[in-house]
């Protein structure tokens, strides 16, 4: 198999993070605190997944890989998501703040591609970018909620952004080939955009007391950023979650519905 | 349009929605366009990409141009411009709300702006409703309740 281009790496990225996170989405249905949060999630869970599929559709035109083969064929160390969206949901704090922060990030992620040089990635995201919309009103509205509601919940809320957050830095480990790509117009790069999205995130959780773990510089060492998934480096978490993922598939191959 | 492709869009007119059997396919705006040259084109419009009625709608509408006598058929997808409830015209509107789910406010260019907008029960008309979710039964739709007649009620959700 020829070795990915910097665009097939940044399109994989982008939607491995989805799959895997709408898979860890998909594990509320049925088990959420209120039927409302079920019913989001799962919800939630379906977009993730569409938008995936839109991104390997893209990896599609170029080498012929179906969506399908993408997400069910390929072993759990052949995955770039971040490791971020790797890890177990934990509990409804956690699940809300990695939303929130994952949701922020995809929103800054999908605004710097609708000023891109490739069509395909400026016209996909002009359609995710409105879906998109609501999931971040849903995660930022319960930031503000749980943040600021009982000692209980701001107790949970600011355990899981000291969890959460050195972990969603991941979400920006650079990309192999990504100065070509930014060289070329096709977005503006990992840096700038963890920039932009921490000028959007820090201010939203200081507004319910929330504490980061490090300043919007990024400088203090106390925060290290969780990498390794971007050059597939994963660990027994992905793993679980990939055999789970595609046990039916794996079980009758070809098998259609 | 040629006649011919009016006659396959005048078709795929009468296949209804798998989520919204009170609307079509092209009352939804779904279709795009239909093209004959040699072969068959439709152009597709996913109201939201993730939407599980995709493969769905996709293969009837195939089935539908088959039907009709051709044998080459591709069935394209387009994002542009991105479907929106906006495109929903009032006959669709008033078809939505007999059908017991509210429609899309008339302009949902800013989503948070069209949140912020009254919606009337489907049933009771009154405008003594609540959002209680932006997520429903299906990715189009969010959940509301009416004080009034005291019933939960569906939406299409701008966008
Ligand atoms: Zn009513």
């Amino acid at each position: 198999m020829k070795p990915n281009t910097p665009l097939q790496t940044l399109l994989l990225s982008l939607a491995d993070d989805e799959l895997i996170l709408g898979h860890r989405d998909s594990e509320w249905t049925g088990h959420a605190p209120i039927l409302e949060e079920d019913i989001a999630f799962s919800n939630i869970a379906q977009d993730e997944m569409g938008h995936a599929l839109v991104w390997y559709s893209l990896v599609e035109t170029d080498t012929g890989r179906t969506p399908d083969q993408e997400a069910f064929e390929r072993e759990w160390d052949s995955f770039t998501c971040c490791r971020f969206v790797s890890y177990p949901k934990g509990d409804f704090a956690y699940t809300i703040m990695r939303q929130f922060l994952f949701d922020q990030a995809e929103t800054v992620r999908l605004e710097s591609f609708l000023e891109s040089s490739h069509p395909g990635l400026k016209e996909a995201a002009g359609k995710i970018i409105r879906e998109e919309t609501y999931h971040l009103m849903h995660s930022q509205g319960l930031v503000h909620r749980l943040g600021d509601a009982t000692p209980e919940s701001r107790k949970r809320m600011q355990q899981a952004t000291h969890m959460a957050f050195p972990q969603s830095l991941g979400i920006f480990e650079p990309l192999e080939g990504e100065a070509e790509l930014v060289s070329g117009g096709v977005f503006a790069g990992n840096r700038s955009l963890q920039a932009e999205w921490l000028r959007r995130i820090i201010p939203v959780l200081h507004s319910v007391g929330l504490s980061v773990p490090a300043d919007p510089g990024g400088v203090r060492d106390s925060c290290i950023p969780d990498y390794g998934g971007r050059i597939r480096d994963h660990n027994e978490h992905l793993k679980e979650l990939v055999d789970n993922l595609q046990s039916v598939y794996r079980s009758v191959p070809g098998g259609t519905w | 349009m040629s006649e011919e492709e009016a006659r396959i869009w005048n078709e795929l007119g009468k296949i209804t929605d798998p989520e919204i059997p009170a609307l079509t396919l092209t009352e939804m705006k779904v279709i795009r366009s239909v093209r004959v040259n040699g072969k068959v084109t439709v152009v597709f419009s996913p109201t939201y990409v993730g939407c599980p009625a995709t493969a769905q709608i996709m293969q009837e509408i195939r089935t539908c141009v088959a039907a009709l006598g051709y044998r080459e058929i591709a069935i394209e997808t387009s994002f542009t411009p991105p479907w929106s409830t906006d495109m929903l015209d009032e006959d669709a509107r008033e078809k939505l709300r007999m059908f017991g789910i509210a429609p899309p406010p008339d302009d949902a260019s800013d989503i948070a702006s069209a949140l912020e907008l009254a919606v009337h029960c489907p049933s009771c008309k009154s405008d003594q409703t609540t959002l209680e979710s932006s997520f429903g039964s299906a990715l189009c739709r969010q959940i509301f309740y009416c004080r009034s007649c005291r019933q939960s009620f569906e939406r299409i959700k701008p966008i």
